[in-house]
């Protein structure tokens, strides 16, 4: 599977260093790597999902409990949490930090991505929700810890999109 | 019929010791009206969200007790919830929904409950093996007193008639409750560790 396994590593080791302690996940192409890492890790809290949307009540749970942590989702599943981003998240100012697999955008071959690639920025921006990509690998542990530093300072939802640049890989 | 406000006050006192997250609505207003206490969030929107935040806390506090009320117009919009809280299974959550097969708070629009929709087969087939209903005052302090003592998830449909407060805003304000019940949460594990390793449970 042409999914980067080096780049899932550097971001997983960087949300580590953030002292992530919970991971909320539905799998997706792209995350699968990441999710296994979560398994894997003793340390890692990890909470697979029926809907995205339940994320955000668990990260909110986890915010409550003084543990950091992070959502690992799609951007289709994005779209299924906003009513809980705005409605609990924002509502309450919980620090949120999603991670969006930025699906449908250019160099998509998948069609049933595209609609949900063309809304994604329009949609973070409706929702004053500020992003940075991740798409080069020196500068993910980065932006990351900034996100994560500026959610702490706001109280509010950041997000960072995971990039096709960041997470595939073409075969030779 | 029983009613929410009864069922309520007949295990307030058990509630000094959990974690208590409640729905929008009724619920929240009722158990104000009770006593506030600062280990009481009421999550006052995020429909179905009350549950997975309750999950989210007994995860990471695998030391506390922690109790969801919740409500079947909530959780008819977040039934994967259920087979969520049944794949990891906390030991400490005991989850409560109170069914008044009704809108309650929009006018009284009848829910799925009403014309058959059964929680606890939803709750039992999602993988929860401790659930039950229950009609009377009785049942339900008896069911909620076992389920603390159990040490096991388990998910309560108490039955109650739908009638609830005239108005449903009250005096606390949502961010004053919501920093309030953090800092309680600061001050219970100050001196424990979270044990975050055990509470791990993995599918």
């Amino acid at each position: 599977m042409p999914v980067s396994l080096a780049n899932s590593g550097v971001v997983y080791d960087a949300l580590k260093k953030c002292g992530i302690g919970l991971v909320s996940a539905l799998p997706e192409t792209w995350l699968v790597h990441l999710i296994r890492m979560a398994e894997d890790d003793p340390k890692m809290i990890l909470v697979r999902l029926a809907k995205e949307e339940e994320g955000v009540g668990i990260s909110a749970g986890a915010h409550f409990a003084g543990v950091k942590s992070a959502m690992l989702m799609q951007n289709h599943g994005f779209l299924a949490s906003i009513n809980g981003i705005v409605s609990l998240a924002q509502l309450y100012r919980i620090p949120l930090l999603m991670l969006i697999s930025y699906r449908g955008h250019f160099g998509e071959r998948d069609p049933w991505q595209t609609q949900g690639g063309g809304v994604t920025e329009p949609l973070l921006r409706a929702l004053g929700i500020p992003y940075s990509f991740l798409d080069d690998p020196a500068k993910v542990e980065k932006r990351i810890a900034e996100a994560q530093t500026w959610a702490y300072a706001s109280l509010h939802p950041a997000a960072l999109l995971l990039t096709r640049e960041l997470m595939w890989e073409e075969p030779a | 019929m029983m009613q929410r406000l009864e069922c309520l006050r007949a295990i307030y006192d058990r509630l000094e010791d959990c974690l208590v997250v409640t729905i929008m609505g009724a619920v929240a207003c009722e158990l104000q009206s009770l006593g506030h206490k600062p280990n009481f969030f009421y999550l006052q929107h995020a429909m179905g969200l009350g549950s997975s935040t309750g999950l989210g806390l007994a995860l990471c506090l695998p030391k506390q007790k922690i109790v969801v009320f919740d409500g079947d117009g909530s959780i008819l919009m977040n039934l994967g919830g259920y087979t969520t809280l049944a794949r990891y299974r906390p030991r400490n959550l005991v989850h409560v929904v109170f069914d008044n097969e009704s809108l309650l708070s929009v006018g009284g629009f009848p829910t799925a409950t009403s014309t058959g929709s059964d929680l606890e087969g939803v709750a039992r087939a999602s993988g929860i093996a401790r659930t039950k209903t229950v009609h009377t005052i009785e049942e339900f302090t008896d069911v909620f007193d076992d389920a603390l003592k159990a040490n096991d998830l388990t998910s309560i449909i108490a039955k109650v008639e739908a009638v609830g407060p005239k108005g449903y805003v009250t005096e606390l304000a949502l961010l004053e409750n919501r920093f309030q019940f953090k800092r309680h949460i600061e001050k219970l594990t100050a001196n424990t560790h979270r044990g975050d390793a055990e509470a791990r449970r993995k599918s």
